[in-house]
């Protein structure tokens, strides 16, 4: 494969309801480069901008500036489903990754087209009920034998084992991670984390994932990047990370935006 | 009040049923898959009649113009789509705002070769057209020019080939755009074209079921589709909660729906035999169809009360 990074971004900019009292500036410059194979984790107060660049990457929206390559190619201007043949994507909500009224192996046909045109031919075939079942086992929580259950009678975090195995399942170019374990008991996040970390491993793809989790993010991952007021203001490597704790982290953040981390969320142990 | 001149009327609401069902299946596929209120319904009802109307008395074979009728739904709904897609405007207005549209082009419609060129009303008489695929005349016999067999066989044709379409790799997705919008964009699919395709096919059938309409009772006119987003409802809803935990097959759910709507209008001939006035019937079906749509948002309101300080997500 040719040796371009998998992703860039430059100079990305994004101000919601501009020119009323709601504007909110979510994005004043946000430059980055991923190369093949990096797992980043972004860490950021409230507001701070991380969930916006994922959505910019993933084309939720269009940005006001600045342009985004993913794998060489240039989709600041593709339609949010064009870039999905790209990318993996895994929600907060454990509700928006999944359709709840329709089952198991239903929503992993869907994922499993993901990127190819849909035509008329049938919409889940037996060869690929095989391959189902051997994934949902890998999860281990016995959904492989309740493939035809409605998805919507599935615990929070099964939906969310559910949607990293549907994002993984045809091998993204990136996969985005946002907050992804935060609506989860503590045991279940664990769990859920372990199961990204092996799939990441295992399919050796490139990821970013936005935590609210500072250990989790010096802990996973070859890189971390720290997000403030719309701007990246941290970029550390493996070695760096290494070195890190918390408090150091805490510690530079400070340093570098001039005041102390705020997220209602933010877990520091 | 005379129970022989009720059972002779109930062969004709079964056809009637039937006829409508094919209409609440259309309405099925928006308001229950693509989780759309499509109001155009209203207006390609009576698009379909005046479009097969006219064909039927130009000297087209009525089954040429019944599916010309559905091809022309299918147009409706591609407006309304189109108006809610690439215009932005809320499914329900965009709806309403074709529907309107559709009153003066089916009155233009029915008017065609007449000198005023435009027409409330045709008739369409079975003595004149005597190879109209469906004519109430028959209703009451048991000979095979019955309308009821004819309607059974298309109905089947009908919710075979909507299983099939709703079972293909495009009619996945399209379920799929109706469960989780945000999902199916993260999946590749184009939920603006799911809509309109969507739209599409269900105001085909509602123009083919108002093609069936016209020639079963004999003219088309161009206010036979008012209240028809209601009475599909009434049949999806009567569909639902009777059919509901027996039937869990896509196939079962639509036969649901026209199981609702001959129910319905069963219901409906007893009412008037009981001394419903005809004027009556369409504040009754409203009241009736509010109702049954106020009980999935009143259960959930009785579960949360009962659950009270519990946590707002989880």
């Amino acid at each position: 494969m040719a040796d371009h990074p998998m992703l860039v971004l430059r100079d990305l900019r994004k101000t919601f309801n501009p020119d009323t009292v709601m504007e909110k500036t979510a994005l004043a410059g946000v430059d980055l480069t991923l190369n093949r194979g990096d797992f980043v984790t972004v860490i950021g107060g409230n507001g701070a901008g991380k969930s916006t660049m994922l959505n910019a990457i993933a084309g939720t929206f269009s940005v006001d500036n600045g342009g985004i390559l993913l794998g060489g190619r240039d989709i600041t201007h593709l339609p949010e489903h064009r870039r999905a043949a790209f990318l993996g994507r895994v929600f907060q909500d454990p509700m928006t990754g999944t359709a709840a009224s329709m089952n198991i192996e239903e929503n992993l046909a869907l994922a499993f087209r993901r990127g190819q045109s849909r035509g008329l031919r049938w919409g889940i075939s037996a060869k690929e009920r095989a391959l189902y079942r051997e994934k949902l086992a890998s999860l281990d929580l016995g959904l492989e034998n309740r493939m035809g259950s409605k998805v919507g009678l599935l615990s929070g975090g099964q939906r969310q084992a559910l949607t990293l195995l549907m994002a993984t399942l045809k091998q993204p170019e990136l996969l985005l991670l946002d907050e992804h374990t935060a609506a989860l008991d503590p045991k279940t996040a664990e769990k859920v984390l372990r199961l990204t970390r092996h799939l990441i491993r295992e399919n050796k793809l490139t990821a970013l994932m936005v935590t609210h989790n500072m250990k989790d993010a010096l802990a996973l991952g070859n890189r971390t990047v720290m997000m403030h007021e719309g701007r990246i203001i941290l970029d550390l490597n493996e070695e760096q990370k290494q070195h890190m704790t918390v408090e150091d982290l805490l510690a530079q953040f400070e340093k570098e935006s001039g005041r102390e981390l705020s997220n209602d969320r933010m877990l520091l142990t | 009040m005379n129970i022989a001149q009720l059972l002779n009327q109930l062969p004709g609401a079964v056809a009637q049923g039937l006829i409508w069902g094919i209409m609440a299946i259309g309405v099925y596929i928006t308001f229950r898959i693509l989780n759309i209120a499509d109001l155009t319904v209203d207006g390609s009802f009576a698009t379909g009649g005046a479009a097969a109307a006219i064909l039927i008395t130009s000297g087209v074979n009525p089954w040429l113009a019944t599916l010309a009728a559905f091809l022309i739904g299918l147009l409706a709904g591609l407006v309304t789509g189109v108006f809610h897609t690439s215009m932005g405007i809320p499914a329900i207005l965009a709806g309403i705002l074709t529907q309107l549209a559709l009153y003066s082009v089916n009155l233009r419609i029915q008017g065609i070769g007449t000198d005023l060129g435009s027409r409330a009303n045709v008739p369409l008489s079975i003595n004149k057209y005597k190879n109209m695929l469906v004519s109430l005349r028959n209703v009451g016999s048991f000979i095979l020019e019955n309308p009821i067999w004819l309607m059974l066989f298309i109905t089947l044709v009908l919710i075979g080939l909507m299983y099939w379409f709703f079972g293909t790799e495009f009619g996945c997705g399209l379920r799929a755009v109706g469960a989780n919008q945000q999902m199916a964009r993260a999946q590749g699919i184009n939920t603006g074209l799911a809509d309109i395709v969507g739209l599409m096919i269900s105001n085909g059938l509602v123009a083919f079921s108002g093609a069936l309409m016209a020639q079963y009772q004999g003219f088309s006119d161009v206010s036979m589709g008012r209240g028809a987003i209601v009475i599909g409802l009434a049949a999806v809803i009567i569909g639902e909660v009777i059919f509901g935990r027996l039937f869990r097959n896509f196939a079962l759910k639509m036969l649901a729906v026209t199981l609702g709507a001959i129910i319905y209008y069963l219901v409906i001939q007893v009412v008037l035999w009981l001394g419903l006035n005809t004027d009556d019937l369409k504040l009754l079906t409203a009241l009736v169809v509010a109702l049954f749509l106020a009980m999935p948002y009143w259960k959930s309101r009785i579960r949360t009360r009962k659950r009270k300080g519990g946590p707002a997500h989880g």
